[in-house]
């Protein structure tokens, strides 16, 4: 009995001074912006983030890259976040529709395109000759790279008509959950083309060839940033999203490859 | 004493309390109607039964020899099957890729032959096998192990062959342990996620697992994720405990093991 009133005591000491340390933080110097970021943001976002670091030198910047729809199940379980930055409208939206998100805006657009093992075994040299692929890999329909392929390829039907988009089909032979597995596995040869993001691409220049789709059956992805209601850092968390909208931040994405934002919209 | 167990009792079990009771049983019940349910169910069935009885039908003759030998090699042998158990899955997923992914050091030669296993089924069981089999060998090379040299001796000197000794004398005595190390292997084959992702791809209906569809199906709905995990649950739990019942029974039958 005595033992088990020791173990209680201690856990009460350890959960009374747990606010001591987080009062020590928050009076620190530094404060953390917290951002969850789509996984395709992860370099360009460390690059905005130490422009922010620079202008804000009492503050940090810490991020979490993921799978858009992972962060948002994060956050809707009660993550502490004061940025959210989407690969596309749906999640966003799920988090709008339940009033934790401030005004989301569009920041950042990207390009599907295709990819191919730079020595291209399939030959495959235009969006036509995608069927010469005999492995195609290419996003889950539940996840924003998938859903976009699978719009694209429902396009290219009317374009290339009905032979054409039953021959990719066939030629599927993984939905993967990120588009970062898709150019894995096309970097490493396994998949003779797969579909991703261009900037995603273009992280792998010695290993994959792009291929642009057609722009009239393509789809501009676009990615949505908003400051999230419960952010613990509201102030900072404003000036992060103004710093990824202002002509700098714009820049810096213009230089990962993805398409700048001409004018701001929201939805 | 006793509260530090109660503190890692609840740890353990809470989380289990919360899958079952999260979202209420009609959210569980819409998930389990989700079309990717029951190809998955299926699939995950069928490959780990394959899977299994690949383990033990290879495994036990090799942790026969393995246990038996004097050789000391035999010992460093032993600790490299064990790696699967402590690498990453997601890095067996690769070195699978590496050896036989179609520009793989053997799957290269494969593919020129004109088969691949690369995202097919094939490639679901040799995930599986590949991250399963540690746990059947170890149990196994324990279990011949532990079996008394004198009995072994006896019936050396009877006149029991060495495959008739291994078939007759140290299954029988081994088998209670062997069972439990499928059992074990079972398990972790059903569970089997990142080799498999990285291996055998993800498509409904031809390699995508219970587990590779409780991920995918994240990405919908946190419900259907819940749903489908409570079924590998139920699942698994339904092994074990048949599995325990099972060995029991045969305990009683035969009086008391001697090993």
């Amino acid at each position: 009995m005595t033992r088990r009133k020791l173990l209680l005591g201690a856990l009460v000491a350890a959960c009374s001074t747990a606010p001591l340390f987080a009062m020590r933080a928050r009076g620190g110097e530094a404060q953390e912006v917290v951002v969850f970021a789509a996984a395709s943001l992860r370099e360009v976002l460390q690059k905005v983030a130490l422009t922010f670091e620079k202008r804000h030198p009492n503050s940090k910047v810490r991020f979490s890259f993921a799978g858009s729809q992972d962060l948002r199940v994060q956050i809707e379980q009660g993550a502490k976040v004061d940025v959210f930055a989407s690969a596309d409208w749906k999640h966003m939206k799920l988090l709008a529709d339940k009033e934790m998100v401030i005004e989301p805006v569009v920041f950042a657009r990207n390009l599907p395109v295709v990819v191919v093992p730079k020595n291209n075994p399939a030959q495959v040299r235009t969006f036509a000759d995608l069927p010469k692929a005999t492995h195609l890999v290419v996003g889950a329909a539940e996840v924003p790279i998938g859903a976009y392929t699978e719009a694209i390829i429902a396009a290219a039907e009317r374009l290339y008509g009905k032979a054409f988009h039953e021959a990719i089909l066939a030629r599927v032979c993984s939905r993967e959950l990120n588009v970062r597995q898709v150019l894995t596995k096309v970097a490493l040869g396994e998949a003779d083309a797969g579909i991703v993001y261009k900037t995603d691409a273009l992280t792998m220049p010695d290993k994959v060839q792009i291929i642009e789709i057609p722009s009239q059956i393509n789809i501009v992805a676009e990615y949505p940033i908003a400051v999230l209601k419960a952010a613990p850092h509201l102030d900072l968390a404003r000036a992060f999203v103004k710093l990824v909208l202002s002509k700098e931040g714009q820049k810096t994405l213009a230089e990962a490859g993805f398409n700048q934002v001409g004018k701001q919209r929201t939805k | 004493m006793l509260g530090l167990g109660g503190l890692l009792l609840l740890f353990l079990v809470l989380p289990f309390v919360a899958l079952v009771l999260d979202g209420g049983p009609e959210a569980i019940w819409r998930g389990l109607g989700c079309s990717l349910t029951w190809p998955a169910l299926r699939l995950s069935l069928g490959t780990t039964l394959i899977s299994v009885v690949l383990v033990v039908v290879g495994g036990t003759p090799l942790a026969w020899w393995l246990a038996r030998s004097r050789w000391r090699s035999a010992r460093w042998l032993e600790i490299l099957l064990q790696l699967p158990v402590v690498i990453p899955p997601a890095v067996g997923g690769i070195a699978l890729l590496l050896a036989f992914g179609r520009r793989g050091l053997f799957g290269g030669t494969l593919e020129r032959l004109g088969w691949t296993p690369a995202f097919s089924v094939v490639a679901v069981v040799m995930a599986q096998v590949f991250v399963s089999a540690p746990f059947y060998l170890q149990a196994a090379v324990q279990a011949f192990g532990r079996l008394d040299p004198n009995l072994l001796a006896v019936a050396r000197s009877l006149g029991a062959s060495p495959p008739r000794l291994f078939v007759r004398v140290a299954l029988p005595l081994a088998r209670p342990w062997l069972i439990g190390g499928a059992a074990m292997s079972w398990a972790r084959a059903l569970g089997e996620f990142g080799a498999t992702l990285m291996f055998a791809g993800n498509m409904t209906g031809k390699t995508q697992t219970l587990p590779l569809a409780i991920y995918t199906a994240l990405e919908l709905d946190i419900h259907t994720a819940q749903a489908l995990s409570l079924l590998l649950v139920v699942f698994a739990f339904a092994l074990l405990l048949f599995l325990r019942r099972f060995n029991r029974g045969f305990e009683a039958a035969r009086g008391a093991a001697t090993p």
